[in-house]
């Protein structure tokens, strides 16, 4: 009974990991800067959040990305509510992405992840320097959307896997 | 084309106002709600002032918690660097030690000098000209202890010139050829250099043994020898200046005081090549 009661519990905690990764990496600035190298960095919530989004769009709820959006503001010093905005552009990407798609395929995922990372970073960059006028190193954001872009790939593989070993038999897979 | 523009409506009206299984707000409000905090923002409302400076307060905390094994992470990356380059840390500190030993030598010479010129007052000063060489050949042999340098008559080198490793007297010059001149190390058999050990301002030969190192001979009179002591040049007989340090005393016994030369004579691939000269005060 009891293993049968942790066994439950381990595999609920196991469908959170996307949230906790989510606000976990919101919260970090999970994005190796420390490294040092010039232009490098990548945004991991875009990923996360475009990825979940679009395959199992029940892990992360809207109002938990809305609300990690507000948690990333803080972490940064960004004015509340834009990285808020931004995430939840990629949710509504990926959702008509998933909509019009019958046969899923990650070239064409990644693809499309450009676009939208191209486009909510536009608004983002639109937002911040015309409306709230703070400066912004243009090379440094473009370096941000091509690592983003190349990294999502690999950790799309790396959910693939998760996602089949966590949920297989769900039938939303 | 009515058709697939009613395909992207109702895909767009589905994504943005469609409430999941277990969605309380459809994204459309958040995109609103969002919005409108950002256009609060912009006005400066304090209600807005108020959550955020709330906002703060958690979220810091828990940032630095949650940060706590990416900072484990960013000093294992750090650790792993400086792992990496102990090597080349290992090559400079070692340089800066013999810079700092020779700054150390100097200094003592210096302070030796300055207080016995204090009692006798010099009536010239000595002036250098510099070249920097590399070692050609390192006749290595049990019976020559030498060095051929790139540089000759035509570079201005001349008989009796300061050989010097860093800032250390390994040999003179013997033989000048037009782009080339052998150097005879102190470590060879036939060098003799007038030495003064310090302190004590004690004046003596250091004579090559063929080794890896020297011996102090023709001692005129009892000298209480000490580890501690160095061997400089002492500027006796005007071919080399003096205060130029050669090596430490290692004694042997009474008789055998030993001198370890302070560089290595079977490393050696540049020298700088000295010569001095004498100037009248006017």
């Amino acid at each position: 009974m009891s293993i049968q009661v942790k066994k439950s519990f381990f595999r609920k905690l196991l469908t959170f990991v996307p949230l906790i990764l989510l606000f976990v990496s919101v919260m970090n600035e999970f994005d190796f800067n420390y490294l040092n190298y010039k232009y490098f960095s990548f945004n991991f919530p875009f990923i996360l959040i475009y990825y979940w989004s679009l395959k199992r769009s029940e892990s992360l709820g809207y109002g938990y990305i809305f609300i990690a959006g507000l948690f990333n503001d803080i972490t940064i010093g960004f004015p509340l509510g834009v990285s808020g905005l931004t995430y939840l552009l990629i949710c509504g990407f990926a959702a008509y992405l998933r909509n019009i798609t019958l046969r899923p395929n990650l070239v064409n995922d990644w693809m499309f992840f450009l676009f939208t990372i191209l486009f909510v970073t536009s608004i983002n960059y639109f937002l911040l320097i015309s409306i709230f006028s703070i400066e912004m190193n243009y090379y440094e954001l473009m370096g941000n959307i091509f690592f983003t872009f190349l990294f999502y790939y690999i950790f799309a593989y790396l959910f693939d896997i998760y996602l089949k070993l966590v949920f297989k038999g769900n039938k939303n897979v | 084309m009515a058709t697939s523009r009613d395909d992207f409506v109702i895909a767009i009206r589905s994504a943005f106002l469609k409430k999941g299984n277990q969605q309380r707000f459809s994204l459309i409000v958040l995109i609103f709600f969002s919005i409108s905090l950002i256009v609060l923002s912009r006005l400066n409302v304090p209600a807005i002032n108020y959550l955020k400076v709330s906002l703060n307060e958690i979220i810091y905390r828990a940032s630095f918690v949650v940060s706590i094994p990416e900072q484990q992470l960013q000093n294992a990356s750090i650790a792993l660097k400086n792992h990496f380059k102990l090597y080349e840390d290992l090559k400079i500190t070692k340089k800066k030690i013999k810079e700092l030993e020779f700054e150390k030598y100097n200094s003592n010479y210096l302070s030796a000098e300055n207080t016995r010129l204090r009692k006798l007052i010099d009536e010239y000063i000595v002036q250098s000209d510099e070249l920097v060489a590399k070692v050609l050949l390192d006749k290595n042999s049990p019976f020559l202890k030498s060095i051929i340098v790139n540089k000759g008559s035509k570079d201005g080198v001349k008989l009796g010139m300061a050989v010097l490793d860093n800032q250390y007297l390994i040999g003179k010059i013997v033989e000048v050829n037009y782009s080339t001149s052998r150097a005879l190390l102190v470590s060879d058999l036939n060098s003799k250099i007038p030495i003064s050990v310090e302190p004590g301002n004690f004046l003596s030969i250091l004579s090559g043994t063929g080794k890896s190192y020297g011996k102090i001979q023709y001692t005129q009179q009892d000298f209480n020898f000490q580890e501690s002591n160095v061997v400089y040049t002492s500027g006796s007989g005007g071919i080399f200046k003096s205060g130029i340090p050669i090596g430490k005393v290692k004694i042997e016994s009474n008789e055998n005081i030993r001198v370890n030369f302070f560089s290595n004579l079977s490393q050696i691939t540049f020298v700088k090549l000295i010569s001095f000269e004498k100037e009248e005060i006017e």
